[in-house]
């Protein structure tokens, strides 16, 4: 039987980025390997129509394929990030591609799937169609961190992410069948616990293990230890890919577990308290003896998630958690925006084969490549979370939140480990502008695409921490909308 | 209606400025001095009609703007001035042209990033002075940090780098604390059905009782508050980034920092600290007067063993400073006219001790005493300016800063007359410290060769430095044009300390709310200010 047509429109991002992915796989053959830049070019149509096609969903929200996928403000909102990222990540890595002498084809198309796996799992509204869309993003991501197929080191991520992955996605699962056992649904707004004894036991265990699944991939402690070596040894494009999308779709699951479950958010808890404490700390500690930048931003990313983790703490511990779900939004986008550029940088500053990502590589960038410096201090400015840039107004409204729900003492760590992150921001913008190259290193001119897509990182960031008014408002209207 | 932007005009000038600068070629220095110049004097020029339109018998903010930024949380963007803050603006624009000017030949490097960072500082800087909503004013208070970390990081000597991080972790520490304490404040609002982050709305729901904190909270709130003012000010034993980042920043960096960036944290407690949270500044205030007095004593000791010219100056701050900290927490009219006061004067007569010994620097690129000697010889017109410099920070009558101690100090003697006793001690200490490095600097004969052709003051030199002579000669002895307009705010600020519940307890735990400020009258300030 054929779905009628209002649920096609609400999976109409799905259906294009789907649909263009096996585009490329298709074209991919036909094109030679001088033109590879013509089959990134059709991704990244297919990657802005799935922007464009948001607008179907955003007409027509509601229930799609019986209760199985909800289209509303929540899942619009986390879909324009996680397109928004694949846009960018595809436009910034033509460059790289043609550098290193990777196949532009499979490498687009696996990032339009992983997207559409995100996607889904922003949509999800019954769990083992979340367990789809996480398979179908993690799959794809597993390949991506092997993309430099003859360096040891990416094939060395791609062994731990798989595996460790694997494992995740296993306690996920297994996490799915319990509280299936314990409520009778896998729709998320029928998951009561039933009428017996060792329901309520079983369904805790269950949302025990979803959470640990969930915690995997958001790399938050004590989850985490993938995360370095994996953001390492990726290729720097798909490392942006990484620590963006599936983070944003993994955080939007769990907040759309905590919002419809109602035995979760007390469950939750203390698990997110402990989770976001570890995080930080882990985090921001670690980061502060890296001496290669891209390893130091991979333990910035698992103290961020620390942060967001604070977020979704205030959200649980009220019975209010729009402000709390809100504040997570916002700083989903913030620190996807800088974070992408970060890499994305990183990504052309290492040159052939990514040999130069230390900090000392670094130095002397400020005269080198004013430019690049300038975006790069601005992407780790937003990070420290400094006004006027978006990762300010992140904190800021995380802070808010997290007292609106009377977690002071969480504010108050999450507040000193801000500190801790800006001694190591800060090194990285020493070494830029303050210390002279060991030996003198030609320029490598920057191609446009990717000064586009770090205009437009930069360009955002700021626009969101001077006029936050509407991504706010809308991230508020997501919040509500959630259930 | 059309002094309404003033405030918006001029704080955001200064970053016009600097886009403008952007457009220059980076080697073409000299249209980059000038370019940075004329918007510093223009800036100048514009703050001067601060002064003009003033009403110094209003204890309201004036020039206000009121707009709405950013709608949920309610924060907007509202600016305004009054007495304590119009002469810090003031200040700040004096300030940096002079900067600008004392930069002139030493900056050779990087020239364009340079006077980039000292206007976007300026800008910061006065959007601090001049922000009356929570949100801003900690916008802008971040914001000035990354200026002034490239100031000092790289243009800054020998151990920049550890000096630079060092302040902006320090801040930073501070200051992220006081972000949760202003959001803590604003759930308190919007519990009590009022959400603001505006200060004068937070300030006139405290006062009229409408919203009452628990005395713990307050305490907590004023702690947050006044960690970050202090680490800024900077009150022992949370001084010791000022001496590193004063040694190592250029000689710009160094009266910007002593001159305006210092009085930030003095402005904060007096803005908010003291009037937001009167209980918990009364019951903290003998531990903070006691820090204050160390703080006073023990710079002064230590700056007088300082081999190190620029040393001994940051450390000659400490002690000042906690003369200004002493006075806002002697909760006097007089101590508290006195600290405003004295907050112009350090930034007038420290500033100029930093541009003598920055000129001692250009010359010699070195700041240890033992390297000079007998150079009264050689340079009789920077001896003599550097005197008076020192006369000044010193406090001989008649120049500025002894108006400022004897305000401080007068009004502290009536409150607690231990503390005054304790705090002259600074006096005597300051007047050897100032002196004998100088008769170590300038008098004897050349005891290095070197020193024996070094070339007197150019005519850039002794225009900078005759412009701070003449004004430190000018608040000495005309203070009351000064104090007559910050009059009305010190009044003010005495009154919103009061509380509602304050009355109903008695007084018993309030000591300072019984005194009424109208007692001390204006004629018989004027009498004691000359």
């Amino acid at each position: 039987m054929f779905p009628p047509i209002q649920d096609l429109y609400r999976i109409a991002p799905e259906i294009v980025l789907c649909g263009f992915g096996m585009l490329v796989m298709f074209l991919s053959p036909l094109v030679s390997k001088a033109r590879q830049g013509f089959l990134a070019g059709v991704a990244l149509v297919g990657a802005a129509l799935a922007l464009v096609a948001t607008y179907f969903p955003l007409t027509q929200p509601g229930l799609a394929y019986s209760g199985l996928f909800r289209a509303d403000s929540f899942s619009l909102f986390v879909h324009w990030i996680v397109c928004g990222a694949a846009f960018l990540v595809i436009l910034g890595s033509i460059h790289y591609l043609k550098r290193d002498d990777l196949d532009a084809g499979e490498f687009c198309a696996l990032i339009l799937f992983a997207t559409a796996g995100m996607g889904v799992m922003a949509g999800a509204h019954e769990l083992l169609t979340a367990f789809i869309g996480l398979e179908m993003s993690s799959i794809a991501s597993y390949i991506l961190a092997t993309y430099r197929r003859d360096a040891p080191r990416s094939n060395e991520a791609a062994m731990k992410y798989f595996l460790l992955g694997s494992f995740a996605t296993a306690f996920f699962l297994y996490g799915i069948a319990l509280s299936f056992g314990a409520t009778g649904s896998t729709h998320l707004d029928l998951m009561t616990p039933l009428a017996n004894d060792s329901a309520h036991t079983l369904l805790k265990i269950g949302l025990g293990f979803i959470f640990i699944g969930l915690a995997f991939k958001v790399a938050a402690a004590p989850f985490q230890l993938w995360t370095p070596d994996v953001y390492e040894g990726a290729p720097a494009p798909v490392t942006a890919l990484l620590s963006t999308g599936p983070k944003a779709a993994a955080f939007a699951l769990a907040l759309r577990i905590l919002a419809s479950i109602d035995a979760a958010p007390p469950l939750w808890f203390w698990a997110l308290w402990v989770a976001a404490v570890l995080s930080m700390f882990a985090g921001n500690l670690s980061a502060t003896v890296q001496t290669s930048v891209k390893r130091m931003l991979a333990y910035s990313s698992i103290a961020h998630a620390g942060y967001i983790l604070v977020a979704l703490a205030a959200a649980a511990a009220t019975d209010h958690p729009a402000e709390g779900i809100a504040a997570a939004l916002f700083y989903l986008v913030g620190y996807a925006i800088v974070k992408l550029g970060a890499f994305l940088i990183v990504a052309q500053l290492g040159g052939p084969g990514e040999q130069r990502v230390d900090i000392d590589d670094f130095a002397g960038l400020g005269r080198r490549q004013p430019a690049m410096a300038a975006c790069l201090s601005l992407f780790l400015l937003s990070l420290l979370g400094l006004p006027i840039t978006a990762g300010f107004l992140g904190k800021f409204y995380v802070f808010n939140a997290a007292l609106e729900s009377n977690l002071v003492w969480l504010a108050i760590l999450m507040a000193l480990n801000s500190v801790i992150g800006a001694y190591y921001y800060l090194r990285v913008i020493v070494v830029m502008y303050m210390r002279e190259p060991a030996a003198e290193v030609a320029a490598e001119p920057v191609p446009w695409t990717l000064a586009t897509v770090l205009w437009i990182a930069a360009a955002g960031a700021v626009y969101a921490g001077l006029f936050p008014g509407r991504i706010i408002d809308f991230a508020a209207k997501a919040a509500l909308n959630i259930r | 209606m059309q002094q309404s932007y003033l405030l918006s005009i001029l704080t955001f000038l200064p970053v016009a400025g600097t886009l403008a600068l952007l457009l220059l070629r980076d080697e073409d220095h000299l249209w980059i001095r000038r370019l940075a110049m004329t918007t510093a004097v223009v800036e100048f020029g514009l703050s001067l009609m601060l002064l003009r339109g003033f009403d110094a018998h209003s204890t309201g903010y004036q020039w206000e703007e009121f707009r709405t930024w950013i709608p949920q949380p309610p924060i907007h963007y509202h600016m305004g001035v009054d007495g304590l803050s119009m002469f810090l603006v003031l200040l700040t624009t004096l300030l940096t042209p002079i900067s600008i000017l004392a930069s002139w030949k030493s900056i050779d490097q990087r020239v364009k990033g340079f006077f980039i960072c000292l206007l976007t500082l300026e800008t910061g800087v006065i959007g601090v002075f001049v922000s009356l909503d929570l949100f801003l004013f900690f916008l802008f208070w971040e914001m000035m940090l990354i200026p002034m970390y490239f100031l000092i990081g790289i243009w800054g000597h020998g151990r920049r780098i550890y000096a630079a991080l060092k302040f902006v972790l320090y801040t930073m520490f501070g200051s992220i604390l006081m972000l949760v304490a202003m959001l803590w404040l604003y759930r308190i609002t919007a519990v009590a059905g009022y959400p603001t982050f505006d200060v004068a709305q937070i300030q006139s729901l405290l006062t009229s009782g409408t919203v009452t904190l628990p005395l713990h909270t307050e305490y907590w709130l004023f702690g947050a508050f006044f960690l970050a003012f202090a680490i800024k000010v900077p009150l022992f034993p949370l001084h010791t980034w000022l001496p590193d980042a004063h040694t190592e920043a250029p000689t710009a960096g160094s009266v910007m920092l002593a001159g305006v960036l210092l009085k930030m944290g003095i402005y904060g407690m007096l803005r908010f600290c003291v009037p937001l949270f009167p209980d918990a500044a009364r019951h903290f205030a003998p531990v903070i007067a006691v820090l204050a007095i160390i703080g006073i004593v023990y710079g002064a000791l230590v700056a007088m063993v300082q081999v190190d010219l620029k040393r001994l100056v940051a450390y000659s701050s400490v002690s000042h400073l906690g003369f200004v900290v002493l006075g806002v927490f002697a909760f006097h009219a007089i101590s508290i006219q006195g600290a405003v006061y004295q907050m112009l004067n350090h930034g007038i007569s420290t500033g100029a001790l930093f541009l003598c010994v920055g000129m001692l620097y250009d010359r010699r690129h070195t700041h240890l005493i033992s390297e000079f000697g007998g150079l009264a010889t050689p340079m009789p017109v920077l001896a003599a300016l550097y005197l008076f410099s020192c006369f000044a920070s010193a406090g001989l009558p008649m120049l500025n800063n002894f108006v400022g101690e004897f305000l401080i100090l007068a009004g502290t003697f009536q409150k607690h007359a231990a503390w005054a006793a304790w705090a002259s001690l600074g006096v005597i200490f300051s007047s050897v410290y100032l002196l004998w490095s100088y008769q170590r600097v300038f008098f004897g004969g050349v005891t290095q060769d070197k020193n024996g052709k070094l070339p007197d003051l150019d005519i850039r030199e002794r225009g900078i430095l005759v412009v701070m002579a003449a004004l430190i000669l000018c608040m000495g002895i005309g203070s009351t044009f000064f104090t007559r307009r910050t009059e009305a705010y010190t009044q003010n600020v005495l009154q919103l300390m009061q509380r509602p519940q304050a009355y109903n307890a008695g007084g018993a735990i309030v000591p300072g709310a019984g005194v009424n400020p109208a007692a001390y009258s204006s004629a018989a300030f004027s009498v004691k200010s000359k």
